[in-house]
């Protein structure tokens, strides 16, 4: 009973997330500055939790996601400028085209790059990212530099919504229940040890691919909903700058945190809106973000001091000194390690 | 003859990969990590040179050295506050930390400097010598030369002299080595430090030939020289100049040949060939796995 309750819940909250947008928008009480953001903030979300499944879940950094992005948003906005048939059909089938072309990429770059870790396999990527940039930009039918024009937008911010929303929440769905199922359990046990999770007979190619080939999925999913908000794309918009914003918003929701990517890429789609006369320091902001979180993560006393805040929050859950107990353990089979 | 231009061009190119290159692979070789910040480096010492020659009006062996200084003093901050209390952390969170710390300098330049490029005068004077019927520019020249004598005095100082055996040793195995008494946080500094300085050498060089420097002149290069130094064999002093050096030949080789802009893009299939092939590089020594 306790679980369903908790979905009922959960849903619950989705429904009422969406009928407050809408009905914003609908009375006009939300500017037409902020309607404007509601699309790249659901396309930000679908990113991060996407690229959380590697970075977060999986543990390997890749730096190409905005590649990723790119081919699904030219693969399904070809599709939907050359297709005609009615929007219903023709929006799913392009959000598909896109995300498969993006994770047939996954596949061809995964399988090669895979076999690399750490920052060999961030360096592929990255390079992956530029060749796909270099290469669309040289390719005529693509628009090149110019851009690929004439794609159709959404006919109105409340449909724009309610297309993000819904491909949103699948998204989220479909992750979540990834990693909560047996195939996520082992992605994790991945990250916490390769040769350990090995020798149990866990399949480490296979996982690997699978959780790069479902964030390129939603990457591809997410460029085919970015292409149809503007109705251009450029192709220097996909560069290294924009993987490394995707990147920030997943380091500062917490990585392997999925309602923390959720909330994060609303942070900092919002700020810099919010705080206009920011705008200038927005990239130095996000360089201290990402400085500042990795040094406290690692930082004993503010690991603990943490769990402590976590533990007043939650008093039912774990007692403050067991998970202090649990931060000193874990650092201490990480100096064993290291003096292994 | 244009093609032993072009060889020329890209023995121009290479000997600033090159130099870079051996920062990366350096710190690699002793941090075992991938300084992302490196290449910006690079922007700081143009910048630095810039300014100094520019607005401070010194004289260009002085801004030179101040660039130098400036940009070893930024490698031993940087590593003192962000790398080192990391140095236990996983990969993952270390080279997150080292792209935030390569975001902060560009956005630090771009709000110091702003977007626009910055004319910098090149420090070299030299009339073009002529082979034959070719022409070997001032820059090439130099750079050429700087980097064959910088890559002798390196090689000379970690294998003679006791500094440059302890960052040897330290490479090797860094428990090992503090029981030997080699002082492991001195050596990485002084290791971050001739890193940083050999990339102020390499921004200077580079501002030389092309004459502008920008917020972002130092990451595609800096990119390029960590392809460089994989190509190489990266944590190989010697891999990282060869590495430098053909990449910057087929850079403009293709560049000449085949196309201006999917040069970039072959740069860096060269890399995923060389990873998929070989992922030690040309010179690399495999390291064997412990559980």
């Amino acid at each position: 009973m306790k679980k369903h309750l908790k979905k009922i819940i959960s849903v619950g909250i989705v429904l009422a997330v969406y009928a407050l947008v809408i009905i914003l928008v609908q009375t006009g009480a939300l500017s037409r500055h902020y309607q404007s953001l509601l699309v790249p903030i659901g396309i930000n979300v679908i990113l991060a939790v996407s690229l959380n499944l590697t970075v977060g879940f999986l543990g390997e950094l890749t730096l190409g996601h905005a590649g990723f992005m790119s081919v699904g948003a030219y693969a399904g906005c070809l599709f939907s400028i050359y297709c005609d048939l009615p929007t219903v059909i023709e929006f799913p089938l392009a959000l598909i085209i896109g995300g498969v072309t993006a994770a047939v990429f996954g596949v061809i770059i995964g399988i090669p790059a895979l076999r690399l870790k750490g920052d060999y396999l961030a360096i592929v990527t990255l390079a992956f990212g530029e060749i796909i940039r270099s290469v669309i930009t040289n390719l005529d039918f693509l628009g090149g530099a110019g851009g690929l024009k004439g794609i159709a937008k959404y006919k109105s911010t409340a449909s724009a919504f309610t297309t993000v929303f819904v491909v949103l929440v699948i998204t989220v769905v479909v992750i979540r229940n990834l990693v909560k199922s047996r195939h996520g359990r082992a992605i994790c046990s991945i990250r916490d040890n390769v040769i350990a999770s090995e020798s149990v007979g866990i399949n480490v190619v296979f996982y690997k691919l699978l959780a790069f080939v479902m964030a390129a999925f939603f990457a591809g999913v997410a460029g085919v909903l970015y292409g149809h908000n503007l109705g251009i794309l450029k192709p220097n918009t996909f560069d290294f700058n924009k993987s490394i914003e995707i990147l920030v918003i997943v380091v500062l929701g917490g990585m392997g945190s999925i309602t923390g990517s959720i909330i994060s890429a609303i942070v900092i789609t919002l700020l810099p809106e919010v705080l206009r006369g920011l705008d200038d320091y927005r990239l130095l902001i996000y360089a201290v973000v990402l400085i500042a979180m990795m040094l406290l993560n690692n930082n004993p006393k503010f690991t603990a001091f943490k769990e402590n805040i976590k533990a007043k929050l939650r008093p039912g859950k774990k007692s403050a000194a067991e998970s202090v107990n649990a931060t000193v353990n874990v650092s201490e089979t990480a100096a064993e390690k290291e003096a292994e | 003859m244009e093609f032993i231009e072009q060889l020329i061009n890209g023995l121009n190119l290479g000997s600033i990969y090159a130099l870079m290159a051996l920062g990366y692979t350096m710190v690699y070789g002793i941090a075992k990590m991938l300084n992302f910040a490196h290449g910006d480096i690079i922007m700081v010492g143009a910048y630095t040179l810039s300014v100094a020659m520019a607005t401070l009006k010194f004289p260009p062996a002085l801004a030179i050295i101040v660039s130098m200084a400036v940009c070893s003093l930024l490698g031993i901050v940087v590593e003192k506050i962000a790398y080192k209390p990391l140095r236990n952390a996983s990969p993952l969170t270390v080279l997150i930390t080292a792209i935030g710390v390569s975001y902060f300098l560009q956005s630090l330049a771009l709000l110091i400097f702003g977007s626009n490029q910055r004319k910098v005068d090149s420090v070299i004077n030299m009339n073009p010598i002529k082979l034959g019927s070719i022409e070997l520019t001032g820059e090439s020249a130099v750079t050429i030369g700087v980097t064959v004598i910088i890559m002798i005095c390196l090689t000379l100082f970690i294998n003679k002299t006791k500094t440059g055996r302890a960052m040897l040793a330290v490479s090797e195995d860094k428990g090992a080595a503090q029981l030997m008494g080699v002082n492991v946080n001195k050596t990485i500094s002084i290791t971050f430090a001739i890193g940083s300085a050999l990339a102020a050498v390499a921004g200077v060089l580079f501002t030389s030939s092309y004459g502008f420097v920008g917020p972002y002149t130092g990451s595609l290069p800096g990119i390029k020289a960590f392809v460089a130094a994989v190509l190489g064999g990266i944590g190989s002093v010697p891999g990282a100049m060869l590495g430098g050096i053909l990449l910057g030949i087929i850079e403009s080789l293709s560049k000449a040949y085949i196309s201006t802009q999917l040069a970039d893009a072959i740069v860096f299939g060269v890399l995923i060939v060389v990873l998929l092939v070989k992922p030690t590089g040309l010179l690399g020594k495999k390291r064997m796995e412990k559980v």
